[in-house]
């Protein structure tokens, strides 16, 4: 009967439901045990993982980018200190209230915060993500103040990358800037990941990008549950960047600047005619790196990319001229090989006649009898016409391509052009048509399809000026910590030009400045042991795309501006033993003899003042190291 | 049996014997754990008494003061003082949860400088000296009426809702289950425990509308930590982490990388028994719940030597009480149950539980001094 059971004795009744309630106790402590045993031993090493991760992060080190230097130890692209706002996304709790508090100490356009963020989302959890940079003392003092309630955000020292030079050396040195997309897929490279690394984007900072960069370093730190760093517990070292030392000379590159900085659009170069060492590659217009450096501006970028006089193109190595007569010592060239004697005259009425057609000359009124010297002196187009008849352009071409035009010229730096070296087939390729005789006297004076760069010019001339030897420009001395310099100093080829043609033309080119009937001779340099040889160019031509060449050449007369001829000068000095060669071209400058030839002049004097070549370069192993902080962490 | 027969039953002694008297063993587990308790937050400052070691120091001396003296004051007093003290801590809980709504501040202690007293606390160990006075006079068939059931079931309902509208779902839930088991111990029949049961669920959605939305919203992320996982799922992740890493030995003490490194939260309060399992291993954590399941067993064996109904009710609820604190805290850290903020006594850092505790003990042993008095069946309200 369920009532009885009721009615016993309470105390009884209550030791029963005490016990059961004990057992009850007992065997939810027993649960709790097992709990416990499950997550001490049981997941133990799963948990110990976890705490493990808990505890320590691991970031990269990015290395300090090597330096830039010319060939005597001059600072070209060094790298400042550069305090920076890095936020950090598995220890922010709330980016939001994060980045508000951030916008109180530095202002943050929108753009920037939607950039952040998608850097953000993008990049590794562990990876810090820049915020912003070139704090001021001011506002780096007040970040820190702020940290302990600014979870995820610390102040990191980085790096700037500083162009001392600026505008002078832009086209050479080149800048860095941030990592791309695609460049980010193509390379595996760890450090490519830090989104606040700066990459070489042009210029040699973009060539030598790989030895200037380094290698990442890894530093793994214990941390709290803040994200507040407690301790290193594991670094391995990166390598730093390798500093890089180029063949220029800044002292003279500047004097190029600014010699050509009166002119509209211009470009100039230096070059050692032995080894290839360009000492000046000099281009205007031209604008300051620190610009993309320190963050440029839409309106700033579109300004540079939409100038009709493109600043940020180098005219030295991708700007094409017809070469004008400076070709014609390349024709002189060739017709001797071609068995044409020197002494052999034509007469000059002032036109040649093809046919109906008539040639005509830059002097109306003609040269009367000239030989081949006389020609190169005084620029007859006549006799070239003559010549270039006789011998063909196919051997033209092939003296062209000797002497370094028609082809890229192998220099380090990127964006270099071939230029156009044309020949029966070329032409037929391109649009169709066989070739005229008439376009053969028309390459003759340097016109027509002709076009070469203004650094292929200084390579042609120095191949004559050096004895026929294959010189290759190069702006690379060598690498800093690297045995042996990149640079292979092995003596170029011999190109097989005899050393008696080369006089000849090297007469002409002394006569064209150094005598009272050349066309140079009030830009003769008058010191003596210093004097140049050189050759005047003029030429019609602006620059012609291959379509439009296919599609037929617009008269020079519809051109809507500019008009003016291109002004070019190629020349070497000294006469007697040639050391360097120079190409200035004026763009739309008028005659060569009036623009260009003075700032060659110029240039050369300059030059032997300096004497770079005579001055001891920097030996690779001895750059000199003001300063730098190799345990900088990135 | 008449009142005064149970007032003579025992003659009065004097303190010093009835001091001899104390359950001593019991004393020295209770200051074994707060020793315990010591020790970690010594760890938990990072080898520093201060400020919690010192704190709590003090706060055990002055709590086990209460405790000698509770337990030196015959139970007749507290069965006679059973619903005074009732009423007074109900009356603070509903004033704290007035001035909590009112505007004053979330404010629901009281601030007594050395200790905060939390009136929902002291409504723990209340509840269960009303219920063990009320149940004290009911026998036999009378416990088979539900109409008797009444009393007790507003004496539980009333302090739960109060603190459920805080909320303070873990103090609620301690309150119903205490209550429970006085009502168990006491001889209530199953069926009405599965009647009120069921009553219980049919009054949830009612219950339910009652609350303001914040109300609902941290009930859901109690039920559901998932939802937040920022806070309580967090929080709960990290000490599941501490606790493993700590493997059988432990990391050492004072080496505990999660505590340490502020990963594991609350670590000298809430999560201190994490913090004890990450540093000093599964075998310490044993020894912890062995020590708790003696104070327990002391608890039990007092209920079944005392010979009054209130004093065994009494001592069983107040096991209970213990048992529950314990359970809930560390099923609560190793992520069995839902984070409710409920502290484990005498270890974790603060006054009010600790004080509850030791309270409570004073009473228990107190019935221990006293367990040959015997007291009126007859109480009020019994005819």
């Amino acid at each position: 009967m369920a009532l009885r059971q009721h009615s016993e004795d309470p105390i009884r009744g209550l030791t029963r439901r005490a016990l059961v309630l004990g057992g009850l106790q007992l065997g939810l402590f027993g649960i709790l045990g097992a709990r416990l045993y499950q997550l001490q031993i049981l997941q133990q090493e799963r948990y110990s993982l976890l705490a493990e991760e808990n505890r320590v992060n691991m970031r990269l080190l990015a290395p300090p980018r090597g330096r830039i230097l010319d060939r005597f130890g001059t600072a070209l692209a060094i790298n400042r200190q550069n305090y920076k706002v890095m936020l950090v996304r598995e220890q922010i709790r709330n980016l939001k209230d994060t980045l508000l508090r951030l916008q109180q100490i530095v202002s943050l356009e929108d753009t920037e915060i939607e950039r952040l963020s998608r850097d953000l989302r993008r990049t590794r959890a562990f990876v810090p993500v820049m915020a912003a940079e070139n704090l001021t003392w001011d506002q780096v003092s007040r970040i820190e103040v702020n940290a302990p309630e600014l979870p995820g955000l610390s102040i990191d020292v980085g790096q700037t990358r500083i162009y001392p030079l600026r505008e002078s050396m832009a086209h050479i040195v080149g800048y860095v800037g941030p990592v791309s997309g695609p460049e980010l897929t193509a390379s595996a490279d760890p450090l490519l990941q830090l989104p606040d690394l700066r990459i070489g984007k042009s210029g040699v900072e973009k060539t030598y990008d790989k030895p200037l960069r380094g290698r990442a370093g890894t530093l793994e730190y214990e941390v709290n549950a803040h994200g507040r760093i407690i301790r290193d517990l594991a670094r391995t070292q990166g390598q730093p960047g390798k500093d890089l030392v180029i063949s220029i000379d800044s002292r003279l590159q500047r004097y190029a600047h600014e010699r050509l900085a009166g002119e509209t659009a211009a470009s100039a170069v230096v070059m050692d005619v032995h080894n290839g060492d360009l000492l000046a590659l000099a281009s205007v217009p031209t604008y300051d790196p620190m610009a993309f450096v320190l963050g440029i501006s839409g309106a700033e970028w579109n300004r540079l990319i939409h100038d009709p006089l493109k600043p940020l193109s180098n005219r030295s190595t991708a700007g094409l001229y017809a070469p004008g007569s400076t070709f014609k010592t390349v024709v002189a060239l060739a017709a001797l090989e071609a068995g044409v004697e020197p002494d052999r005259t034509v007469h000059c009425p002032g036109h040649y006649r093809l046919g109906r057609a008539r040639f005509h000359c830059w002097r109306r009124w003609g040269h009367d009898h000239m030989d081949m010297i006389d020609s190169l002196s005084e620029s007859c187009d006549v006799y070239f016409y003559d010549v270039a008849r006789r011998i063909g352009i196919e051997r033209i071409a092939a003296m062209a391509r000797k002497l370094g035009l028609g082809a890229p010229s192998g220099l380090d730096l990127a964006g270099e052009q071939a230029g156009v070296v044309p020949t029966e087939a070329w032409k037929l390729e391109q649009t169709g048509q066989p070739w005229q005789t008439g376009e053969t006297l028309i390459s003759a004076i340097g016109q027509g399809f002709v076009l070469t760069t203004p650094l292929q010019l200084t390579v042609m001339t120095a191949r004559m000026a050096n004895g026929g030897k294959a010189v290759h420009p190069r702006l690379l001395r060598g690498l800093r910590d690297e045995d042996a310099p990149l640079h292979i100093v092995r003596p170029p080829e011999d190109l097989g030009i005899p050393r008696a043609h080369l006089a000849i033309v090297r007469e002409g080119l002394d006569r064209a400045v150094n005598d009272k009937r050349g066309t140079a001779y009030s830009s003769r340099i008058k010191k003596s042991g210093w004097e140049m040889a050189g050759k005047t160019g003029t030429s019609q031509v602006r620059r012609i795309s291959m379509a439009e060449r296919a599609r037929g050449v617009i008269r020079n007369e519809d051109l809507p501006r500019h008009r003016r001829d291109h002004a070019l000068f190629v020349a070497f000095a000294p006469v007697a033993e040639p050391r360097y060669a120079c190409a200035a071209v004026v763009d739309h400058g008028g005659s060569g003899a009036r623009a260009a030839a003075p700032i060659a002049h110029d240039l050369l004097l300059e030059t032997q003042r300096l004497a770079p070549l005579n001055r001891p370069a920097l030996p690779m192993a001895a750059v000199p190291d003001p300063g730098r902080d190799s345990r900088r962490e990135g | 049996m008449s009142l005064l027969s149970s007032h003579g039953s025992e003659p009065d002694r004097r303190l010093g014997q009835k001091l001899l008297q104390v359950n001593w063993v019991l004393v020295l587990l209770l200051s074994l754990l707060t020793g315990v308790g010591l020790l970690m937050l010594y760890s938990a400052a990072g080898g520093h008494a201060e400020p919690w070691a010192v704190r709590q120091s003090m706060r055990y001396g002055f709590a086990l003061l209460a405790l000698l003296t509770i337990a030196a004051i015959d139970i007749r007093f507290w069965f006679r003082m059973a619903y005074p003290i009732y009423a007074v801590s109900l009356a603070l809980l509903a004033a704290v949860e007035v001035a909590g709504s009112s505007g004053m501040g979330a404010q629901r202690w009281i601030d007594l400088k050395i200790f905060q007293l939390q009136p929902s606390e002291i409504m723990k160990v209340a509840l269960v000296l009303a219920l063990a006075r009320y149940f004290h006079s009911l026998t036999g068939d009378a416990l088979g009426r539900p109409a008797r059931l009444v009393v007790p079931l507003v004496l539980v309902l009333v302090p739960t809702g109060l603190v459920l509208k805080q909320p303070d779902l873990g103090t609620a839930g301690m309150l119903l289950a205490a209550g429970g088991a006085v009502f168990f111990c006491a001889g209530v029949r199953y069926w009405m425990f599965a009647a009120m049961l069921i009553l219980a669920a049919a009054a949830v959605p009612v219950a339910w509308d009652m609350l303001h939305d914040y109300q609902q919203a941290r009930i859901l992320i109690f039920l559901d930590p998932e939802s937040d996982p920022l806070d309580s799922g967090y929080h709960i992740l990290q000490s599941k982490i501490a606790l493993g890493s700590g493997g059988l030995w432990g990391q050492g003490f004072m080496q505990g990388t999660q505590s340490h490194l502020s990963f594991l939260p609350e670590k000298q309060t809430d999560f201190i028994f994490t913090m004890l399992a990450e540093e000093l291993g599964l075998v310490s954590a044993l020894g912890l719940l062995l020590l708790y399941a003696l104070v327990l067993a002391y608890g039990f064996a007092i209920a079944l030597s005392v010979r009054s109904q209130f004093a065994r009710l009494l001592v069983l609820g107040i096991t209970a009480n213990l048992f529950l604190y314990v359970f809930v805290n560390i099923a609560m850290v190793t992520g069995l149950i839902p984070v409710v903020g409920v502290p484990l006594p005498l270890i974790s850092y603060g006054g009010t539980a600790m004080l509850a505790v030791m309270i409570s003990y004073g009473l228990a042993i107190s019935a221990y001094v006293h367990r040959e008095v015997k007291i009126a069946r007859r109480g009020p309200g019994d005819a």
